[in-house]
């Protein structure tokens, strides 16, 4: 074929990606619900049996949750006041994120490109690196108040390192081939941060702010039970004080939905913009 | 008066410092090339051609003597040299137009012109049917002219190219070959080939300059007098390669004795 002749007449198309037809769908949901119905079930008939005496039963959990969401049921402390601590909680985990993914990424591209910063700033972080978010616990009480301020802060260290540390090694980690192709083409080293560096670590950027985003949300209820009076970490401390163990459990099931929505927009977002990526598409 | 040349290498040496240990990849190597010449280098592997293909290039500073480019020395890379790599080089995160559009709009072209340019050259390669896909979803043949557009796309006056063929099967190799012979006749360019393929050399170059390893110099040039488009399977040209192959293989014999 010469050149300037019929397009690919012979070339192999790309696979075409065809949405998964319905009963496809179908049938993974299936099988993602067996392993939770079979759980379930069992939790059901352990009750029902007497194995298990201080956990109440599934149907229990259920009437809980729907008089916790908009209460009519028992109509106590907790009824109706579901939308109220899962806000704070989530206020605390998006505030805290947030900010630490404004300064996690920036710093971690400077970190990644600039020798003078990483020798300055690498040892340090890495030393802090080791102490769990828990243990900054009691610290973070002496500085910050037994609060909010106190939760919001853990959930930003919780949620630094995991961006920071993918962040530093996606803007390690670009080919160099990329540099030399894009300084060829005529691209300034400066135009080169936003045309090779920033695309380029994209991926693992994301990265880093998806295990972020888990480990605020992991963060929180620990983050919550230095005495606010709001949130789902408050709620599942009350619930244990109390003795209201279908509290404890609505208040675990509510942070498992929320973490799993927020990450699947995550994803969502992240597929979106790293198209071109083979291990992205979806 | 001679023409001036478009390239002229004069006793470039390079030695790499590894692990405190000192290799010399390239010693005393003169090349002169003139524009529109297509040359091809071959030789052994590790006898510095991709070394040379890369100070020519910019991206490495010779240790001696000096490279220039219409007399300027090449100080560093530029868009007038248009490299193609044998892993292709180009953004993953970028489209087949959007790959070729980046010298241009990288060098500040206005938008309209780009978009022009970046057509002609997507319809120059075949690629008109893939031009909104990423790279990852392209055959290597096809991405390999994704990487020839690029840098025709850009103005390079003169193309580098590494061994572009080297991952391919031979029918993709075969048919790239026609159509940068093609594209080459068409415009003018000046070509640096890097080939490990006698035959690949002399079905494609005005010269072939055979180097030597340990360390890396450049050992002989042949001048390729057949006329074009060739046949490799003329008698012509197998006589040609014979002599090629003999001669080739005397470095090794030299080298091994
Ligand atoms: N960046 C580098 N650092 C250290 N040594 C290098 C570097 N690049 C090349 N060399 C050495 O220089 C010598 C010549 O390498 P070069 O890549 O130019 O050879 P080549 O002719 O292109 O080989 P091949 O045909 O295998 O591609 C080799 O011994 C190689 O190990
Ligand atoms: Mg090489």
């Amino acid at each position: 074929m010469s050149a300037g002749a019929v397009p690919g007449t012979a070339e192999a198309e790309p696979a075409p990606r065809v949405p998964s037809p319905w009963p496809a769908r179908l049938r993974a949901t299936w099988m993602a619900l067996i392993v939770p119905l079979t759980l379930l079930a069992f939790w059901h008939f352990a009750v029902k049996w007497g194995w298990m005496q201080l956990i109440p039963s599934p149907y229990d959990v259920g009437e809980y949750m729907i008089d916790f969401a908009v209460g009519g049921i028992w109509d106590d402390a907790f009824s109706a006041t579901l939308h109220i601590h899962l806000l704070a909680s989530m206020s605390r985990v998006y505030g805290g994120f947030a900010l630490a993914a404004i300064v996690a990424v920036p710093l971690g591209i400077l970190i990644g490109r600039n020798e003078m910063v990483r020798a300055l700033l690498d040892p340090f972080l890495q030393l802090m690196r080791p102490v769990p978010v828990t243990a900054w616990l009691p610290l973070s009480m002496i500085l910050f108040g037994l609060g909010a301020r106190s939760a919001f802060f853990l959930v930003f260290l919780g949620a630094f390192y995991p961006i920071l540390l993918n962040t530093i090694f996606g803007v390690r980690s670009v080919e160099k081939r990329l540099f030399e192709a894009a300084s060829m083409l005529g691209c300034s080293e400066t135009a080169q941060f936003f045309k090779v560096v920033l695309p380029a670590s994209l991926p693992s950027i994301f990265t880093g702010l998806r295990l972020g985003l888990g480990l605020a949300w992991f963060v929180i209820v620990v983050g919550e039970m230095t005495g606010v009076p709001q949130g789902l970490g408050a709620v599942i401390m009350d619930g244990r004080t109390l003795s209201r163990t279908e509290l404890v459990i609505c208040g675990m099931i509510v942070i498992g939905v929320a973490g799993f929505i927020s990450d699947r927009i995550v994803v969502m977002v992240m597929n979106r913009l790293l198209r071109w990526s083979p291990s992205h598409h979806g | 008066m001679a023409e001036l040349p478009i390239l002229d290498v004069r006793g470039v040496g390079k030695i790499y410092e590894l692990n405190g240990q000192k290799i010399e990849a390239l010693r005393g190597a003169d090349l002169v090339v003139r524009k529109g010449e297509l040359v091809c280098l071959i030789g052994a592997s590790g006898c510095g051609k991709s070394t040379l293909l890369r100070i020519v290039a910019g991206f490495e500073k010779p240790t001696s003597g000096q490279a220039l480019m219409w007399d300027k020395p090449i100080t560093g890379p530029a868009p007038d040299r248009g490299m193609v790599f044998q892993d292709y080089g180009l953004f993953p995160w970028l489209t087949v137009r959007q790959n070729i559009g980046f010298g241009p709009s990288s060098r500040g072209l206005p938008k309209a012109e780009v978009r022009d340019t970046v057509e002609r050259f997507v319809t120059m390669v075949g690629l008109t049917r893939f031009a909104d896909a990423y790279p990852h979803q392209l055959s290597g043949g096809m991405k390999q002219r994704v990487a020839i557009a690029r840098v025709l796309a850009n103005d390079a006056e003169m193309v580098l190219m590494d061994e572009p063929f080297g991952a391919l099967d031979a029918m993709t190799r075969e048919r790239l070959q026609d159509e940068l012979l093609e594209i080459w006749q068409r415009t003018k360019l000046t070509v640096l080939f890097v080939t490990h393929s006698i035959e690949e050399a002399i079905f494609l170059a005005d010269r072939v300059v055979v180097m030597e390893p340990g360390p890396g110099r450049i050992a002989s040039e042949h001048r390729i007098d057949l006329p074009r488009p060739r046949d490799v399977a003329s008698p012509e040209f197998n006589e040609v390669r014979r002599e090629m192959s003999a001669r080739l293989h005397s470095h090794h014999a030299r080298k091994a004795a």
